[in-house]
């Protein structure tokens, strides 16, 4: 598929909490520079695989490479150092709402990078102004925003740092269709700028058209799909083609019952 | 009857478990105390927040305190003639004992509560995990500028109840129960002695940890949404209480047991 070393590579990662069995096994190889999306049902386990590389959770069993290195039950040190190549995009936006907006974005380089406030704040700013915010909306605070706004000093706050690998977790849900595709364009245009490995989790079939290189599909616990942007359409995937399709009927059966 | 065994055994491990959790959280924090790097700014703010915003609700507590003790041990010690003892009496029972309880109990209603929710929504909104991805330990940002906060202010807080209280009782004893004013004043200072005042301070300080704690604690192990944070702010309040009570003794016994 591509020469190119891979930069983050899940090997047979299984996490389950308590009985519930959410990752089954989990198979994922992420080549620098790519952009990849994982879709999937809500509850399918999108963000656990997402906190499993942070390793804001820790799985069972499996082995996760992040540039070669493995990181399941690495020590803290270890775990700083690996943090720094990561932004990541929360499905809340996940703003510190104690914080003024460019603080927000300049929090990573400030507490991370240790940076001094005044040069931080430039750099907010220039980041604030590439997904389309004005300087003045540095001084408000996160709760006197729109929700697109939000996520979009979200997006700032992720790229901020210029990590190698930037994760966005359901960036456009809740947004209205037109603020869905900004967002979608912003994403493909700062990922490309910071030259970043992405990996993004959605269920918003538009945007993952939008923005992946390769798309897989996740579904009880395990990646039954795994192939390029272009191809989803005739993928020969019945679980696949019902999903894209947004169909009731097929494979996939809803449990309604929990 | 294995019903019932399988329920204590479930309801002993939970508890296991729980302690084990909070010892491994005391640690840590207690690590990320007294390592650098501090965040100066963080610890001011919670050190206005806990000192001097607390300091109202603690004086009322406090005065009301003195001038009720000196009502009821004056009615008490009238009945074998030993209304003297007044004075002594109140500023021995506000240093060593109300002082310390009840401005511990009203921090922990206000500071243990406002924490708990405060860090359980920054749970719930993932913008706790939004530190780790930003190269920033919750522990540090977060838990550290509040436990050294909380341990450093309450003996400030308790050493002002301490002399508002028998203001209070000084008050009472003069206005309404007829005492000379300066004999009232010099029968307070007569027996006090200063352990009396240092074992208060040492509880002060042993119950701001206490309290910080407990707030940090359950707020950052708080689950589910809005009703979650809710649970996590009363667990808070309440673990502290109970805390404060049963260190009380055991300080207590400790400075003045036989």
């Amino acid at each position: 598929m591509t020469t190119l070393p891979p930069k983050i590579v899940l090997t047979d990662v299984h996490k389950s909490f308590g009985p519930k069995v959410v990752l089954d096994g989990i198979n994922l190889s992420v080549a620098r520079g790519e952009s990849v999306v994982v879709i999937g049902g809500s509850g399918t386990g999108k963000s656990v695989m997402l906190k499993s590389i942070l390793g804001l959770l820790k799985p069972e069993r499996g082995s996760i490479l992040v540039d070669g290195e493995e990181v399941v039950g690495m020590g803290q040190r270890g775990r700083d150092a690996i943090m720094r190549k990561f932004g990541m995009l929360f499905q809340g936006g996940a703003l510190f709402d104690s914080l003024k907006v460019w603080e927000n974005v300049a929090f990573g380089l400030i507490q991370g990078q240790k940076m001094e406030r005044s040069k931080a704040r430039d750099i907010a700013i220039e980041k604030l102004a590439q997904v389309g915010l004005a300087a003045s909306s540095g001084d408000l605070f996160p709760s006197e925003l729109s929700g697109g706004m939000q996520k979009r000093v979200s997006l700032a706050r992720a790229i901020a740092t210029s990590p190698e690998i930037i994760f966005f977790d359901e960036p456009t849900t809740g947004l209205d269709p037109i603020m869905a595709d900004v967002i979608n364009d912003l994403i493909v245009k700062c990922v490309k700028e910071v030259g970043a490995t992405a990996l993004s989790i959605t269920h918003d079939m538009a945007s993952a058209r939008k923005i992946a290189d390769r798309i897989a599909m996740l579904y009880k616990g395990k990646l039954i799909w795994v192939g390029p942007a272009k191809d989803i359409d005739h993928s020969g995937n019945p679980f696949v083609d019902q999903f894209i399709h947004g169909r009731a009927e097929g494979p996939i059966t809803m449990e309604l019952r929990a | 009857m294995t019903d019932f065994l399988a329920a204590i055994g479930r309801f002993f491990l939970a508890f296991l478990a729980h302690a084990g959790r909070l010892s491994a959280f005391t640690a840590v924090s207690v690590s990320h105390v007294v390592r650098p790097p501090f965040y100066p700014r963080l610890i001011s703010r919670e050190m206005i927040e806990i000192g001097y915003y607390s300091l109202p609700v603690v004086g009322l507590t406090a005065i009301f305190s003195g001038m009720v003790l000196a009502l009821q041990s004056y009615t008490g010690f009238a009945r074998f003639s030993a209304e003297g003892a007044v004075a002594t009496v109140v500023v021995l029972s506000m240093t060593r004992e109300l002082g310390p309880v009840l401005a511990g109990l009203m921090v922990a209603g206000r500071i243990g509560a406002s924490m708990a929710a405060e860090i359980g929504t920054m749970r719930v909104t993932e913008q706790i995990d939004a530190l780790t991805t930003l190269s920033t330990s919750p522990f540090k940002y977060l838990v550290a500028p509040r436990i050294l906060a909380g341990t450093l202010m309450l003996p400030f807080l308790v050493l002002i109840a301490d002399i508002i209280g028998v203001f209070g009782g000084y008050i009472v004893g003069v206005y309404k129960l007829g005492f000379n004013s300066a004999t009232y004043i010099s029968r307070t200072w007569e027996f006090l002695m200063p352990l009396d005042v240092i074992s208060g301070l040492v509880k002060a300080a042993v119950f701001g940890f206490l309290i910080t704690l407990m707030g940090c604690y359950n707020g950052y192990y708080s689950k589910g949404g809005a009703q979650g944070v809710g649970a996590a702010t009363t667990n808070a309040v309440v673990s502290a209480a109970i805390m404060i009570l049963v260190f009380n003794y055991i300080i207590t016994a400790m400075f003045f047991g036989k």
